[in-house]
Parts: structure tokens; C-alpha cells; sequence
């Protein structure tokens, strides 16, 4: 299979694979408390559907979404709803938001599974809402309501690829690595899915070259599976090759519009385990309410992959691995080029966290002194998105954010290469995603600005066309009375001169 | 349990300007250790004065601009600007014409600008321009390479001369000479030949006699600089191409008044300025097209300066100006980002 090579990356990162690899996925306990903030995907928070006091069984539906980009979140044990309250989220800022919080009762209760094992029979618009209801959202970090990709109603041309995202790019990570020797059958029995749903001409599985026993694990089941339009691919391992532009640009050379989606070139990219939460939904009739997490770092005694139920606080994890190591110093969600430092491990998992990274000192740098640009373009080099990070920072650092819009500083991924290549140990992605935000504030602030703009001139103008109207009425009265007082006059003096006529002596008199 | 919090991401740098500078001078050692041994003592004299009074210098104006002295000194980079310049300077300069050039480079050149990274000119080739506009004749003392010296010089000797030049003047008649650039440029003005002047003992096999070995010392050191990435190929690779190409036209429809492309390459600072001096990244272009551009300029220019300028070598000058057009250069050269037209 031919492939293609994006900008810069980083070839040589040290991948820290390994650590959690060699041990299978382990099922987490039930915990005594699930935590499910409302808001665990990209788009509207969901709308509690319990009350404090409620039963619920594991599988239920106890948030729906609210409005079309949101998604429904469903309880992962049996339990009493004890709390509707904020509580602290995954967040980068420690900030606490709106969660359900259920004291489980230990037994495990589930609503029975309704699966559709013959899903060939379901049009496509049934199985995106039982892929809706399910609560899908992409697994691979991004949390977007994976419905949305799917429906083809929202599209703007046929798919004709379907790309599984197994690349996993950042190091540490290893969920889906782990997933797909020990799953794979599943996760292609879910492409099956998505091939039928889509109506897409063929589907590719790419992981990266590092792992060639996941490598035939994935061939294994495609072989088994005969399904012609499903292929796998080795690609190079090159960080940020599973970003979801860099992978598309690897496997098909093309390069998704700045501002548009993989779908305006005809491609949905899903992450496998995106795909296997799918066929758990629509084959086994299972809502989304575990997934498998990474729990590595030199900070934990046992690194390893732990399949855990969603609202299960980060402490329960760290059990499971036998505790924290004595060189415990940053707790990180994600991966330690794009993941954020969390302040505690009370704080629940969400659909998106792929890892729970408990890093040491000497793993975690957390204070570089920065020295000044000497303008050596290595950033450059190594943007995945040929972005220039030395201008960009120069524009985002003096707040000339119009300037860094114009050199397209919508367009960085945040992915950190360019942070990481710096001799100056500059903070670059820091600035980025400051500017970012900060130009965003701007843009809804113009908005708005543009709205109370044309509020302010519609009044006007309604104002005016009120005054307008009040001064025509008025001069119409005006001149209507100006006529009035005209005739009447005449009209008296008419009447006076005929009365005179008639009756001379009252004009004497 | 609590944690710190801080932001992704988190994998410690891989690089450092420290390492960088550091690189710069290993690979400056080849060139370092040829000279020395062609052209004597007299180049670390040079090396000397330039360091202590570039270190000095960076330390005061660190000081008075209220920086933090240790991290910044710590960079290497006055380090790497007072080794550059000792490099290019005569080697049997007065004292003071390492002394002064490293004043100009790092005060004028370097914190006057703004210091590490805001400087728009080389400070090593300001400071060589300003000299050699200033104190030409001082600026001309090369002593013979080594394998054209008749006398030998005592130790003592390149001491006295160095610090109370005008001591001995038949001694630096002696052993002292124009160089092969200075000849060739001479000579042409008289209307010599290529043959006739090449016969001249300052011209070896392939280029300048010493010069020869030092310009390859200097590029065995800028393929170290490649292999470590610490440079990328693009703007040597141009100033080397620039200066190849337009001598060679010139030496194939004049083959008796051009001098050949290998003595354009080999005989003078070529070597060191395409690998060392237009490389500084400060200073240079920062795209990848544009610095293939800007090395490709800086190549033609120093061709145009030496066959028609006033000064036989064109490197310093050619690197100021095309230091000029760096900022036009990286706005045509950006790079087509992803996802765009
Ligand atoms: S890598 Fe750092 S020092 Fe080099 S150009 Fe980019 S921002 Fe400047
Ligand atoms: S963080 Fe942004 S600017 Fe930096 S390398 Fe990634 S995409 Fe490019």
C-alpha cells in the first residue's frame, strides 16, 4: 500500500510501550461511587434524567443529550443516585462541573442487553440513533458524539473510506494496542458495521510498525473475517502520525480542508476503540459504559491496561496497580505531549481518558527556563501542519492575534513538536493555545458586537421609521387641522354673513 | 493524594542552545587545528583576545541590561561570535584588532540589537566589516602558510610582533604575504593571466597553498555540523552551489581571466562562511526554501564582491547584506500549511 509522509514529527521519540504492554487487560472493580459529569463530550452538557434518591441498573440511561451535538451517558453499575451536584472534572483548570454521583449496592444489576446481531437488516438511519442513544463518542481522546460523523445526512459527499485510527501516536498510550491483540474480531465485526452503515467502498485499519504482534493479531481477523473492503496498514511510527489529518494525509495523501472535516474529502477516520464501543452497542446491545485505559509511569507499581467503568475515580485505578511508587510526582490524563496535570485522584475517568500517566521527575518536566528565540526554524521543521510556531509565537506573545490568524494559528493541532524541538525551551504550545482562546473570546466578542451592532441599527432604523412615520402622521394632522380650521373659518364666516344676511340687527346689536 | 499541576507537553526537551553552540564549536576544531598549524601561532593569539574580550564583554552588557549572567553566558553563543571572528581575522593582527572586533561584535553587534536572537547582522562579520573598512592595512597581515616560510619564527618573535608591531618591520615583510584571494584579485587588475599568476608559490594544488587544507578542514567540521543536525543542508549547500555556479559560468566563457570554481571554494572563507557564519540561525533566513535562497545569494554575492568589489573577500560583506533581505525572503518562502490552497 502506497503511503505518504507529512511534515516534520517527531521520528525518534521514546515510545515507553512497553511498560504497560505485556500484561492483558484487567477488568477494574465495581467502586463505591460512579462520578459522571453532564458535560464528558464535545457539545452540549446532558440533561440528568434522575433524581437524587432513583435505582438505576448498570446500562441505564440516567443523562440524556440535549440538543443534536451532545450525548446521552448511561450508569456503569447498579446503585442509588446520591448526588446532583458539581463535582471536580478531568479538566486542565481542576474546575468542578454538574455530575451525577451513584453509591453503587455491589450487585451489578444490568438492564438486559438488547443486541441486533443480524444489523444488516437496520437502515442506516437506525443504527446512527442506536449509536446515539448508546452514548458513542469518539474514544481516542477527542470525545466527539460519534453519531454525527456517521449520519450522512450532515455530509456533503459520499464516503467512500472508512479509516480505523489504531495509531497510537503519543508514547505511553497503549489501550488500543492492547485492544486489538486481545479484540480483534470484535473490532472488525464493528467495521462491518460502520462499512455497512457508511455505504463506503473500503475500510483501513492503520497502526504503527512498532507493534508487528498487534500487526497480526488485526490480519488474523481480517482473514477470518473475508470481508474484501477491509484492509490493515503498517505505517511508520512517527509522532503525530494518529492525529486524525496527519493519518488521513499517511494513508490516502489527501489533506482535509483548513476548516472543513475528514467527510468533505469523502473519509470518516474512527478510533478501533471508537469501533469496538460500536459493536458492543449495536451487536451485544451494551450502551457505552466502560472502556479501556492505560495506567502507566514510573509512578505506579504495575503499569497495565485496565478495562474500567466510566465514573470510576483515578485512586480505584491506582489500586488496581498496586499503589502509587515513592517517585509519584504528576498525575497526568492522556499522554505526556498532549495530556493535562491533574491536581487530585478523586477525580473521576470520562469517555475520553485513554491514560492515566503517573509520571516520575525525571519523566514529567514541569519547569524549563526559557531563553530567547534564536530563530533556528527547527519549530518549523517539525510542525506536522507546516505551521511557522516562530512567527506565530512572535504574533501570539506581542497579542497581535489578527496577524498569528492570518499565519494560520487556527490551524496548529496542539500537538507540541514544535515545544519539544526548541533549544530555547520555549513554551510555544502554551502561547498557542493562549492565543487560541484568546482570539476565540475575540470572535465571539465581534460576534456579539456584530449582533448588538445590527440589534442596535435595526432599532435605529425602527426609530427612525417610527419618528419618520410620527412626523407624516403629524403633519398630516397638522395639515389636516391647518385645512380644518380653514374651512370651519370659512365656513363660519359663511354662515355668520348669511345669519348677518338674514338677521341684520344681531350685527348691530 | 494531591498533585502538582502543570502543561503538556511534558517530555523534556531534546535540545538546548547550549548544545547547539556546543556542536558548533567541536566542529569548529578541525578548521582550528589546520590553521594553526599552517599559519602558526599567531591564529590563536587571535582566538585568545577575541574570547576574553567577547566574554567580558558579554557579561557587562549582560549585567547592564539586567539579564540574568549565568543561564545567558552559559548559551556559548559570545563563545561561538569570538571564535568565528578570531577566525577570520589576519593572523598576525595587532592586539588590538582582536580586542576591538570582539567589542564591536558583542556590544554594538549583539546587545545593542537586543541581545541573543534579536540581532538582525552576523555580529563576527559586522565587526570584520567595520575593521576592515577602518584599519585596512592591519587587516592584510597574513603570514605565509607554513610550508612557504623560509625563516622560521621564534615564539618570542610572533609575540613582539603581535603586541609592539611596528618593531620589526623586515620581519613582517618576511614572513608575511597577501593572500591567494588578494593576489589573484591583484594580478587581475594587472592584466596577468590565470596561468601566469597561478604559478606563484601562494597557489597550491587545488586552491591557496595552506588555505587549501584549511577550507577542507573546515568543511570535514560543517559535515560533523550535518550529521548532527545541527544545521540543515539548506544554506550551505546554497552559499556552496551560488558560488560554484556563477564562477563556473564565468571560468568557462573566460577560461584565461576567471579563476576556477575549486579556487573560489577552497581559497578563501568560503568554507567556514557556509557553514559556520551564514548559518547562524539569528541571522539567517528561517524557511526552508528561503534559506536555500539566502545561502544561494550570499554564494553570488561574494562572487560579484571578489571579482569586482573593492575587497578581495566578499563572504563578510555579502552575509551583512543578504542579512538585509532576510526578512522579504522568509515573507515570499512560507510554507503552504496543511489543508490550505
Ligand atoms: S525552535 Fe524555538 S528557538 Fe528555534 S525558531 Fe522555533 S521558537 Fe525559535
Ligand atoms: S503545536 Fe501547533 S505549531 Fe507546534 S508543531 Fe504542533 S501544530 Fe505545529
Amino acid at each position: 500500500m502506497k503511503l505518504w509522509r507529512f511534515n516534520g514529527g517527531l521520528p525518534s521519540l521514546a515510545e515507553h510501550k512497553n511498560e504497560s504492554t505485556h500484561l492483558p487487560i484487567e477488568t477494574a472493580p465495581v467502586p463505591s461511587q460512579l462520578v459522571y459529569p453532564l458535560r464528558q463530550h464535545i457539545g452540549n452538557a446532558a440533561t440528568a434524567l434522575v433524581k437524587v434518591g432513583d435505582y438505576v441498573l448498570r446500562g441505564q440511561k440516567i443523562a440524556d443529550a440535549q440538543g443534536l451535538i451532545s450525548a446521552p451517558i448511561h450508569a456503569a453499575s447498579s446503585g442509588t443516585v446520591s448526588h446532583i451536584a458539581d463535582h471536580l472534572i478531568p479538566h486542565p483548570s481542576g474546575f468542578s462541573a454538574p455530575s451525577i454521583s451513584i453509591t453503587t449496592d455491589g450487585l451489578d444489576k444490568e438492564l438486559p442487553p438488547s443486541g441486533q446481531p443480524d444489523f444488516r437488516q437496520l437502515s442506516a438511519a437506525d443504527l446512527v440513533s442506536l449509536i446515539r442513544e448508546a452514548g458513542i463518542v469518539g474514544l481516542g481522546g477527542a470525545a466527539f458524539p460519534t453519531a454525527i460523523k456517521l449520519d450522512n445526512q450532515s455530509k456533503s459527499r459520499r464516503i467512500d473510506t472508512l479509516i480505523l485510527n489504531g495509531a497510537e501516536c503519543e508514547p505511553y498510550i497503549s489501550c488500543d494496542d492492547r485492544l486489538l491483540k486481545e479484540r480483534a474480531d470484535k473490532v472488525i465485526e464493528g467495521v462491518n458495521v460502520l462499512l455497512h452503515l457508511l455505504g463506503a467502498k473500503r475500510a483501513i485499519l492503520a497502526i504503527e510498525d512498532n507493534v508487528p504482534s498487534t500487526f497480526k493479531a488485526i490480519q488474523t481477523a481480517v482473514n477470518q473475517n473475508n470481508n474484501p473492503a477491509i484492509s490493515a496498514a503498517q505505517i511508520p511510527t512517527i509522532y503525530p502520525t494518529g492525529g486524525e489529518k496527519q493519518l488521513i494525509q499517511t494513508l490516502t495523501g489527501k489533506e482535509v480542508p483548513s476548516g472543513g472535516i475528514p467527510a468533505d474529502i469523502g473519509i470518516v477516520s474512527i478510533n478501533v476503540g471508537t469501533v469496538y464501543a460500536v459493536q458492543q452497542a449495536v451487536i451485544e446491545g451494551k450502551p457505552l459504559t466502560s472502556r479501556i485505559i492505560t495506567v502507566t509511569g514510573e509512578g505506579v507499581t504495575t503499569p497495565r491496561n485496565l478495562e474500567v467503568r466510566i465514573g470510576t475515580p483515578i485512586s480505584t485505578l491506582i489500586d488496581v496497580c498496586n499503589g502509587y511508587t515513592q517517585d509519584a510526582d504528576r498525575l497526568i490524563m492522556g499522554g505526556p505531549m498532549m495530556g493535562f496535570a491533574l491536581m487530585n485522584d478523586q477525580i473521576p475517568v470520562v469517555k475520553a481518558s485513554n491514560c492515566i500517566l503517573v509520571a516520575s521527575k525525571h519523566e514529567a518536566v514541569t519547569e524549563k527556563q526559557a531563553m530567547p528565540c534564536i530563530r533556528c526554524g527547527l519549530c518549523a521543521s517539525a510542525c506536522p501542519v507546516s505551521l511557522l510556531p516562530q512567527q506565530l509565537y512572535w504574533f501570539s506573545r506581542s497579542e497581535q492575534l489578527e496577524k498569528a490568524e492570518k499565519i494560520n494559528l487556527l490551524d496548529c493541532i496542539e500537538c507540541g513538536c514544535c515545544d519539544v524541538v526548541c533549544p530555547s525551551h520555549i513554551p510555544l504550545v502554551q502561547h498557542f493555545r493562549y492565543a487560541k482562546s484568546a482570539l476565540k473570546v475575540q470572535h465571539h466578542e465581534k460576534h456579539l458586537s456584530n449582533v448588538a451592532r445590527e440589534r442596535f441599527e435595526a432599532r435605529e432604523a425602527r426609530l427612525a421609521q417610527e419618528k419618520a412615520d410620527r412626523a407624516e402622521k403629524s403633519r398630516a394632522k397638522k395639515a389636516a387641522l391647518k385645512e380644518k380650521p380653514a374651512k370651519e373659518t370659512i365656513d363660519a364666516a359663511i354662515s355668520r354673513a348669511k345669519a348677518k344676511k338674514q338677521n341684520p340687527s344681531e350685527g348691530e346689536g | 493524594m494531591h498533585f502538582l499541576t502543570s502543561n503538556a507537553p511534558f517530555i523534556a526537551p531534546q535540545n538546548s542552545v547550549q548544545r547547539m553552540m556546543f556542536w558548533v564549536l567541536i566542529a569548529l576544531l578541525p578548521g582550528v587545528i589546520t590553521m594553526i598549524w599552517q599559519f602558526g601561532y599567531g591564529v590563536l593569539f587571535n582566538i585568545i583576545i577575541c574570547l576574553m574580550t567577547a566574554l567580558a564583554a558579554e557579561a557587562l552588557m549582560l549585567h547592564l541590561r539586567g539579564r540574568p549572567i549565568l543561564p545567558f553566558m552559559s548559551d556559548l553563543s559570545a563563545v561561538v561570535t569570538a571564535l568565528l571572528l578570531a577566525l577570520a581575522l589576519p593572523t598576525l593582527a595587532p592586539w588590538w584588532i582582536p580586542f576591538i572586533g570582539a567589542l564591536i561584535a558583542i556590544i554594538i553587534a549583539k546587545h545593542l540589537y537586543g541581545g541573543l536572537g534579536y540581532n538582525p547582522f552576523n555580529p563576527a562579520m559586522v565587526a570584520f566589516a567595520v575593521l576592515m573598512v577602518s584599519f585596512p592595512k592591519s587587516m592584510t597581515v597574513w603570514m605565509l602558510p607554513q610550508a612557504l616560510q623560509v625563516d622560521s619564527v621564534s615564539f618570542s618573535d610572533l609575540i613582539s610582533l603581535v603586541f609592539q608591531q611596528q618593531a620589526n618591520p623586515e620581519l613582517i615583510d618576511a614572513i608575511t604575504a597577501a593572500t591567494p584571494l588578494d593576489t589573484m584579485k591583484t594580478q587581475l587588475g594587472l592584466n596577468q593571466t590565470i596561468d601566469e599568476i597561478r604559478s606563484a608559490s601562494v597557489f597550491g594544488s587545488l586552491a591557496g597553498t595552506g588555505w587549501q587544507w584549511v577550507s577542507i578542514a573546515f568543511l570535514l567540521g560543517g559535515c560533523l555540523l550535518l550529521a548532527k543536525k545541527i544545521i540543515s543542508w539548506h544554506i550551505p549547500v546554497g552559499v556552496l552551489a551560488g558560488l560554484f555556479v556563477i564562477s563556473f559560468i564565468a571560468y568557462m566563457s573566460e577560461p584565461g581571466l576567471s579563476p576556477s570554481p575549486t579556487f573560489h571554494l577552497l581559497s578563501g572563507g568560503a568554507m567556514l562562511g557556509a557553514f559556520f557564519i551564514a548559518t547562524d540561525p539569528v541571522t539567517a533566513a528561517t524557511t526552508t526554501k528561503g534559506r536555500f535562497i539566502y545561502g544561494a545569494l550570499i554564494g553570488v554575492l561574494t562572487y560579484i564582491i571578489r571579482t569586482w568589489g573593492g575587497y578581495p573577500e566578499g563572504i563578510a560583506f555579502a552575509v551583512i547584506l543578504i542579512n538585509m533581505t532576510v526578512p522579504l525572503i522568509d515573507h515570499y518562502t512560507q510554507p503552504r500549511v496543511y489543508g490550505h490552497k
